[in-house]
């Protein structure tokens, strides 16, 4: 029995969004303006709803941990956007797109969402390059595209190595109108802490101003969490220092199911870490392996330059593995035959935890110049953090996590199983299966945020018209500012004898040993038994300097790593369930004779999805049935 | 093993807005020439901490160099002194060991302290929120190859919307003026097809709303100097010439004023 309802329309996979957005509820545009709205987020996600919304009417408050919301993480992301317009005329179309994200994914993700959002990806392009997102043009003026992250036809967008920087400010702009307009109440440098419910509905949020400290409450009557992903569980990540897991892990402890957590994402192309104060790891674009060529030296320990190993004993391991796809295999692919041949003791370095991306038959091909407007920024930045030059010398790369597929459980309307409570963009669990495609997750954020939640929201909201939003004086809010302020004391109280970003690095290394690239049963019990342990020492033994009354970022950071904690235990719980090999999840007891991952779509072709039960109890697992009638099932092959 | 620095840090510390604040001299031994300059003041807080002092603020989240949240006057210069570079991608093989080395926040009456090297920034959504977009509202755009931009201006309209609001060109005048942030923003927009039906009531609200937070231009420079995206200088002159056009084109009852 599942408790879950998809709430997936009926018809064909084709017409499923435009019959629902024709079923749905509406809420007459008079009382659009009786209806509060809380976001929380401000990357494209959250921008582009909150803007989207305001412009329909909604009161939309947004809050941020930010100094102001074109910080959010969005911002770095480099290689581009999808969007199935086919101006290339190379067999490119939205079914195409739905089924190149639902092979990516290795079939674990929603047919009928992933469609919807293929739909949704040409509207992106219009509504980004109207708002003036410099795309990349061609001499023509019109827009130019490139093929991306294994894709086979040319359906990315793009804007130099900035794309995520690009859209973002198009997004915070559209919000900064509505602020102006006075259409969106902005508040900056404020942490969402908790979600608050009467009577089973979601009714508000509650924050602590991260200046003064302030503890308040916010009613709505929708709160809308667009709080991004997890990865920084693995403490170095190519995530900023401040993204976290808290906003959607309280929503969770609040009866919010939250859906494959094991499913995440690590990065092909990542600069390796130099030493052990690194504090992240910086990406390099995926759009680099379009140009370089990966290699590793075929001896062990080699440890000459890299130019002077001749070309006969180079071992280009995705060319010869995977002569279709080559360098451009999707990234879990890549991200373990590069873990392979480390391994191995082939890798190279100082610290041997790298492999070579190498340009040198791009420069000779196309010129330095061409190489250099393509990719000029990537490599400036790169040289400023390695000191070396990729022009001669090949970049060295290695796999860091970069994107959680799991996160909150929604249904087809982007609700969570809290109803009146909304996850959108990376923080929900929807589109990309088990593995994301490249330039996926600024067009799954900008879909939710422009063009989805602004129809879907107000399906719930119009059999809600002339309910007021509870009072903040209201017990239950009362009482989740009491809880707030009290973990907030408890944390200053504890006066231990280590930081903070101790434990988190602790945690990290655990979560990357045991839940890494590749997991095993072995090592995802041990993680269950070591984390807890870590665990129990963090809230003895923390020491948290300062007050809770003016900025105090081990304080802010103390609540994140503890809601850090039970996710790491609940992702490896849903590793160890999960027996099989899907995307970002790698199972070493289940894989082919020639190392791939493999399913089991007989037990697994499902969503895991977590229920909160308590603190003391582990969460129960429920299943959301996956089908599949419009992509065939297959082994994915990339040969 | 790379090298290692001992370093000496005059730090700026400031409990709030309203206090004054002063530098405290820290040590930082035995760090690696690889780390970042944030990583070192990582390194100096996890040692204040575990002694159970009150860390540093200061503000970053990327550390990739593409965000703009991190900021510091380094040595008298914002970012520090490699050009073209943040804060966050700084990095310690480009100081010398022995290195007495100054850190304050951004300084401009614009950017209040809210605590030691943290400042308030949020001047800079004012401005944008005065007319730094485009109004379309979500749904209502047409065909995206329908507007063909000449890719020139495309691509000089992209060397401006580089711009990631550190403020460096703020802390690095001697005016505290805002014009290069403001007419990165205006050089974004006002240079393409999609942005010519507000550009001239963008130029006017935008300026004048800079102008009641930041001090005057008085063409020294500088903030291009500091500027870690290196935008241009001339982005300052297009902005002063379609101001003055705009003080024209948007009366909009021409003769009565």
């Amino acid at each position: 029995m599942t408790v879950l309802d998809s709430k997936i329309p009926d018809g064909p996979i084709a017409d499923k969004w435009n019959n629902h957005k024709f079923s749905v509820n509406l809420v007459n545009p008079n009382n659009k303006r009786k209806f509060e709205v809380i976001v929380v987020g401000s990357g494209l996600a959250g921008a582009s709803a909150a803007a989207s919304l305001s412009e329909l009417g909604y009161k939309v408050k947004v809050f941020t941990f930010h100094d102001s919301p074109r910080r959010a993480h969005s911002i770095a992301a480099q290689g581009g956007i999808n969007g199935a317009k086919n101006y290339k005329n190379d067999g490119d179309s939205v079914h195409r797109l739905f089924y190149d994200t639902v092979k990516g994914g290795d079939y674990r993700s929603r047919e009928a969402n992933v469609h919807r959002l293929a739909q949704e990806s040409v509207n992106i392009i219009d509504q980004a390059a109207a708002q003036g997102v410099p795309f990349a043009r061609e001499y023509g003026g019109l827009l130019d595209n490139r093929s991306f992250g294994g894709a086979q036809v040319s359906r990315t967008f793009y804007a130099r190595g900035q794309t995520g920087q690009q859209l973002l400010l198009g997004a915070y702009q559209a919000l900064a109108k509505q602020v102006a307009a006075g259409a969106v109440e902005l508040h900056t440098r404020t942490e969402m802490l908790d979600v608050v419910l009467k009577d089973g509905r979601a009714c508000g949020i509650v924050t602590r101003n991260l200046v003064t400290g302030q503890v308040q409450s916010h009613s709505a009557h929708a709160v809308v969490l667009a709080t991004g992903g997890y990865g920084n569980v693995y403490y170095l990540s190519t995530n900023a220092m401040a993204c976290n897991v808290t906003a959607a892990w309280r929503a969770h402890k609040k009866g919010a199911f939250f859906a494959n957590p094991c499913y995440t994402q690590i990065h092909p192309t990542c600069i390796p870490a130099s030493d052990e104060f690194q504090s992240k790891l910086t990406l390099m674009s995926e759009s680099l392996r379009n140009d370089g060529r990966i290699w590793v030296p075929d001896g062990f320990d080699d440890s000459r330059s890299p130019n002077e190993i001749p070309e006969s004993e180079r071992d280009y391991y995705l060319e010869r593995k995977y002569p279709s796809f080559g360098n451009l295999v999707p990234r879990d692919v890549a991200s373990r035959n590069a873990k392979t041949v480390v391994d191995q003791g082939k890798g190279v370095g100082p610290l041997k935890n790298g492999v070579f991306l190498d340009f040198k038959a791009a420069v000779e091909r196309d010129g330095e110049d061409l190489v250099r407007s393509k990719y000029g920024n990537l490599f400036d930045m790169y040289e400023r953090i390695t000191g070396e030059n990729p022009y001669k010398v090949p970049m060295r790369i290695y796999p860091a996590t970069h994107y959680t597929m799991g996160g909150v459980w929604v249904d087809y309307n982007l609700m969570t199983s809290i109803p009146g409570c909304y996850a959108i963009g990376e923080a929900n669990f929807s589109d990309h299966g088990a593995n994301r495609l490249g330039a996926s997750a600024l067009m799954q954020g900008l879909a939710d945020g422009y063009f989805v939640l602004p129809y879907t929201i107000g399906d719930d909201l119009a059999g809600r018209l002339g309910d007021a939003p509870i009072s903040t004086n209201d017990p239950v809010f009362t009482q989740a500012e009491a809880e707030v302020q009290g973990q907030t004391d408890r944390f200053l109280s504890i006066g231990g004898t280590r930081s903070v970003d101790w434990f988190h690095r602790e945690l990290g290394h655990l979560v990357w040993d045991y839940i890494g690239m590749e997991r095993t049963k072995e090592g995802l019990e041990k993680a269950l038994s070591e984390i807890p342990a870590l665990e129990e020492e963090f809230w003895k033994n923390v020491c948290i300097p300062g007050s809770g009354a003016n900025l105090n970022s081990s304080l802010e950071k103390a609540g994140r790593v503890a809601d850090f904690f039970g996710l790491a235990k609940l992702m490896a719980k849903d590793a160890l369930d999960r027996e099989e090999s899907c995307g970002g999840h790698f199972r070493s007891e289940h894989q082919t004779e020639d190392g791939e991952a493999q399913r089991d779509d007989e037990n697994f072709a499902h969503v895991a999805a977590w229920e909160w039960n308590g603190p003391d109890s582990i969460q129960t697992r429920h299943k959301e049935e996956l089908t599949f009638d419009n992509v065939a099932l297959t082994q994915r092959s990339y040969k | 093993m790379s090298k290692e620095l001992d370093l000496k840090l005059k730090i700026w510390r400031q409990e709030g807005p309203n206090v004054d604040g002063k530098f405290e001299t820290y040590e930082a031994n035995g760090i690696s020439e690889d780390m970042s300059f944030l990583e070192m003041l990582d390194v100096i807080n996890d040692n204040l901490i575990t002694t159970g002092e009150v860390p540093i603020e200061f503000d970053h989240d990327c550390r990739e160099g593409i965000c703009g949240t991190c900021s510091l006057m380094i040595n008298g210069q914002a970012h520090g002194h490699e050009k073209a570079t943040t804060t966050c991608q700084l990095h310690m093989r480009k100081f010398d060991d022995g290195d007495t080395i100054t850190v304050e926040p951004f300084r401009a009456r614009a950017f209040p302290v809210v605590k030691d090297l943290v400042v308030d920034r949020s001047a800079f959504d004012r401005i944008i929120e005065a007319g730094g977009y485009i109004s379309v509202n979500t749904g209502a755009a047409s065909d995206a190859n329908l507007t063909p931009v000449p890719k020139e201006a495309s691509d000089t309209s992209f060397d401006a919307a580089a711009c990631i609001g550190c403020g460096a060109c703020v802390a690095a005048c001697p005016n505290s003026a805002a014009q290069l942030f403001t007419s990165a923003k205006l050089g974004h927009l006002n240079l393409i097809p999609q942005g010519q039906a507000q550009r001239f009531a963008r130029t006017e609200t935008m300026v004048e709303t800079m102008e009641s937070f930041f001090g005057s231009c008085t063409n020294h420079g500088e903030c291009h100097e500091a500027c870690p995206k290196e935008i241009s200088l001339d982005f300052i002159a297009f902005m002063n010439r379609d101001y003055v056009k705009a003080k024209v084109k948007n009366r909009k009852l021409a003769g009565q004023k």
